[in-house]
């Protein structure tokens, strides 16, 4: 330290408090819109009579809400509280922060009130439409760039793992959110993506993945990383394995995503190459569990009576148990029992409530008193809540096991005559209802613990006296020598490989833009010759069963299995979907596979469903739908709709979107005639006749081609 | 599924950037202690600024 002087600077505290607070409040709103669409599962009333609050618009509120805003917000307090000590620099710019911080909230808001309204673009975790997804993108890239510049000022030369961490996370998500929100608009909140079918699937899923990787996973553990040995007191049991584990996750994951296609129309190459990379995940994820447990060897002593610790130790260890599972489940054999079920359902709660909320507790329970400069308010209070969540977790995830593996072999059983044993869906749900009711109270538990909590920490800052700026000092980095006022480029030129890069990535983005409408119009090419285009009505029909969410409880993918074809169908082939954008496969069965639904009922008989499900299905579980039958439908788009879809490749003819309308009317008024025929009087422009010519024309294409040469 | 490709070769160009900053980090000496950054991240500063203390006395 000799002849270096040091320089003085503060670290923001108010920036961190304003995400933490925000980590809290989001926390408490998606983990109660959770409970209600846990509720639902049991009790439909509980959707309330109004298209709003049905569980297909929900349950995304319910997930983007905990992803994003709950552990979104726990990671932006983690980062800006934690980078600025590590780097001995505060975060580049103020201003940078506060853009960041309010522009979240906002997109967060506007998620509040697009997906209750319906507009969605259906792709799990990326429901939010074209114009939010703009400005994700943006407040994403502002977060980036604060990190970024926070790196080049920083005073500290070594960059600890945690920064690696954070920026590969940053790296990650940025290019995944972009390639998967490409998206064609109709109007203001309406887009096609720019991918159909398989292809859709085959990037959301590439995307669905990596982002429980690079928004779940890896930020979190740069967080363990810096906060675990921090409320230690205890260096990381081996900073050499902690690097190990950075790369070696990093490098697998990226390849991990067609695990969630298996069996599917996805090709049988690509589902093989993600079985293989996730099972390869077990060593790298397990190497960083094991290092964040064993820093805690010879502080288990501490672990008894701190509540930092307790919650730490039980998120690493969800972690571990989460990313055992992962590697299971993408075993094929394990996958074909438990795709479609509430296996999944628990694996995710086990991650998100274990591992991120758990390590989001954690650390909040660890910045507050810190930052307030005095004592946690109750420690008893925290040991409840510890104890609330922990039990909380196990109702959630047992039950859902449970329920995963009952309807999973009841599904798959037939009986000695050949036939199945359970051909009526609606059994299968029925026997796990009371699971779905004790799941509902592990999360009520959770809840009540994340609000005791609330209050312990609000208390906390209450009688303490809070830090805006903590000082601190540290001598500057020495710098290379560098000529004053050359052009900045020119620094850029003196590194060849850096530039190198830039350049190669400035020429492959102007590349990808243009390659990738190319490819993927030609590819919309059919395959098998007698799959059709949907037609307007069955287009806004589609668009319907989009906004209100069906696919978040019925798939349009049936395996190749006898049990599934049986039951549904023959079973999908990839040349079906290719006028699907989205792509609708759906990932969870709470309610049938609808691929073949298409003639499978008369009209009237989705009529009476969709009024009263339980009326067709006593016991059935799925919400009520009776404003179907008076809404009407706007029509007016739909001229935009068919020359957005011309333009993606779909082989409407020529001027198509003139005529379109009144295609439309003629098939309403079709179908409204059918309807009346079984003396039901509706009108033909109203939301259940659109609805109903979509249903029944899902899957029936390949039955009138004859056999279909893929 | 051509759109494969495009993802295979984005994901390659993203490990390619990370094998990359690897290789600059190794280089950099990044990762030649392996020992003191885990403990020194322990260390808060102790810097004798007033403003850091807590106000002598606790507001009501």
């Amino acid at each position: 330290m000799s002849g270096t002087t040091l320089e003085k600077f503060s670290y923001d505290n108010k920036i961190v408090k304003f995400f933490g607070a925000a980590t809290m409040i989001w926390g408490l709103a998606g983990m109660l819109i959770g409970l209600l669409a846990a509720t639902q599962l049991f009790l439909p009333e509980a959707n309330l009579g109004n298209p709003y609050t049905t569980f297909g618009r929900i349950r995304p509120l319910h997930t983007n809400a905990v992803i994003f805003a709950f552990v979104g917000n726990a990671i932006f307090a983690g980062v800006y509280y934690s980078m600025p000590r590590l780097l001995k620099a505060p975060m580049w710019n103020k201003t940078l922060s506060w853009i960041h911080f309010w522009g979240w909230q906002a997109i967060i808001l506007s998620a509040v009130i697009t997906l209750p309204l319906g507009l969605t673009s259906s792709k799990e975790y990326a429901e939010l439409e074209w114009p939010i997804d703009i400005a994700i993108a943006v407040i994403w890239v502002a977060f980036g760039a604060n990190m970024i510049g926070t790196l080049i000022k920083r005073r500290e030369k070594h960059m600890y793992v945690a920064i690696w961490f954070y920026l590969a996370s940053f790296v990650t998500v940025a290019v995944l959110h972009i390639f998967n929100s490409l998206a064609l608009p109709v109007s203001f909140m309406k887009s096609y993506s720019a991918y159909a079918g398989v292809q859709d699937a085959l990037v959301q899923w590439w995307y669905g993945h990596n982002a429980v990787a690079f928004f779940l996973t890896t930020p979190f553990l740069g967080l363990m990383y810096y906060y675990l040995p921090k409320a230690a007191n205890r260096p990381v049991f081996s900073y050499k394995l902690s690097i190990v584990h950075f790369w070696s996750l990093i490098f697998l994951y990226i390849w991990a995503g067609p695990h969630h296609l298996l069996y599917t129309a996805l090709p049988e190459w690509a589902q093989v190459l993600g079985v293989a990379f996730s099972i390869m995940l077990l060593a790298p994820s397990w190497g960083g569990m094991v290092n964040g447990l064993l820093t805690l060897r010879g502080a288990w002593d501490k672990v008894r009576v701190d509540p930092v610790l307790k919650f730490m130790v039980v998120a690493v260890t969800a972690y571990g148990m989460a990313t055992f599972e992962g590697p299971l489940l993408s075993i094929k054999s394990v996958n074909a029992i438990a795709h479609y079920t509430d296996w999944i359902v628990a694996h995710v709660h086990i991650g998100g409530l274990g591992w991120n909320g758990f390590l989001t507790f954690s650390m909040l329970y660890w910045l507050w008193p810190r930052m307030w400069r005095t004592k946690l308010f109750s420690v008893k209070l925290a040991n409840t809540h510890f104890w609330l969540g922990t039990l909380g977790i196990l109702f959630y995830a047992l039950p859902m096991y449970v329920a995963a593996l009952t309807q999973s072999l009841m599904w798959k059983e037939f009986a000695d005559t050949g036939r199945l044993a359970y051909p009526n869906f609606l059994e299968t749900v029925i026997q796990i209802v009371p699971m779905y009711m004790l799941r509902a109270f592990g999360g009520l538990l959770y809840l009540a613990g994340a609000i005791l909590m609330v209050y312990n920490l609000v208390k906390t800052a209450a009688a303490g006296s809070f830090l805006e700026e903590e000082e601190d000092e540290a001598p500057a980095l020495a710098k290379h020598v560098e000529e004053k006022n050359e052009f900045w480029h020119r620094a850029w030129e003196r590194k060849p490989v850096f530039f190198t890069i830039l350049a190669t990535v400035a020429i492959l983005i102007g590349g990808i833009v243009e390659i990738i409408p190319t490819i993927l119009v030609k590819s919309n090419v059919p395959t098998i010759s007698s799959v059709q285009p949907y037609t307007p009505l069955e287009l806004q029909g589609r668009d319907l069963y989009i906004a209100n969410g069906c696919v978040g409880c019925h798939s349009q993918m049936i395996r190749p299995f006898r049990f599934e074809t049986e039951r549904y169908g023959e079973y999908s082939k990839a040349g079906e979907y290719v006028y699907d954008r989205p792509f609708l496969w759906g990932s969870k069965r709470t309610g049938p596979d609808l691929h073949r639904v298409g003639g499978k009922y008369p009209d009237s008989w989705h009529y009476h469903h969709m009024v009263d499900p339980r009326s067709m299905s006593p016991g059935s579980l799925m919400p009520p739908y009776p404003w179907m039958t008076t809404n009407i439908m706007d029509h007016s788009n739909i001229g935009a709709k068919i020359r957005t879809m011309q333009k993606l490749g779909v082989p409407y003819e020529e001027g198509y979107d003139e005529r379109a309308l009144e295609d439309l009317q003629s098939q309403a008024k079709k179908i409204a005639g059918n309807l009346k025929e079984s003396g039901i009087e509706v009108l033909p422009d109203t939301e259940i006749v659109a609805l109903i010519s979509y249903l029944q024309r899902l899957g029936t294409d390949i039955k009138k081609g004859g056999s279909g040469n893929e | 599924m051509e759109v494969i490709f495009v993802l295979i070769g984005i994901s390659l160009v993203m490990a390619g950037g990370f094998l990359w900053l690897f290789f600059k980090a190794m280089k950099g000496g990044q990762f030649d202690d392996q020992h003191t950054p885990a403990i020194r991240i322990l260390f808060d500063q102790k810097t004798k600024s007033k403003a850091n203390k807590k106000p002598p006395k606790k507001k009501k």
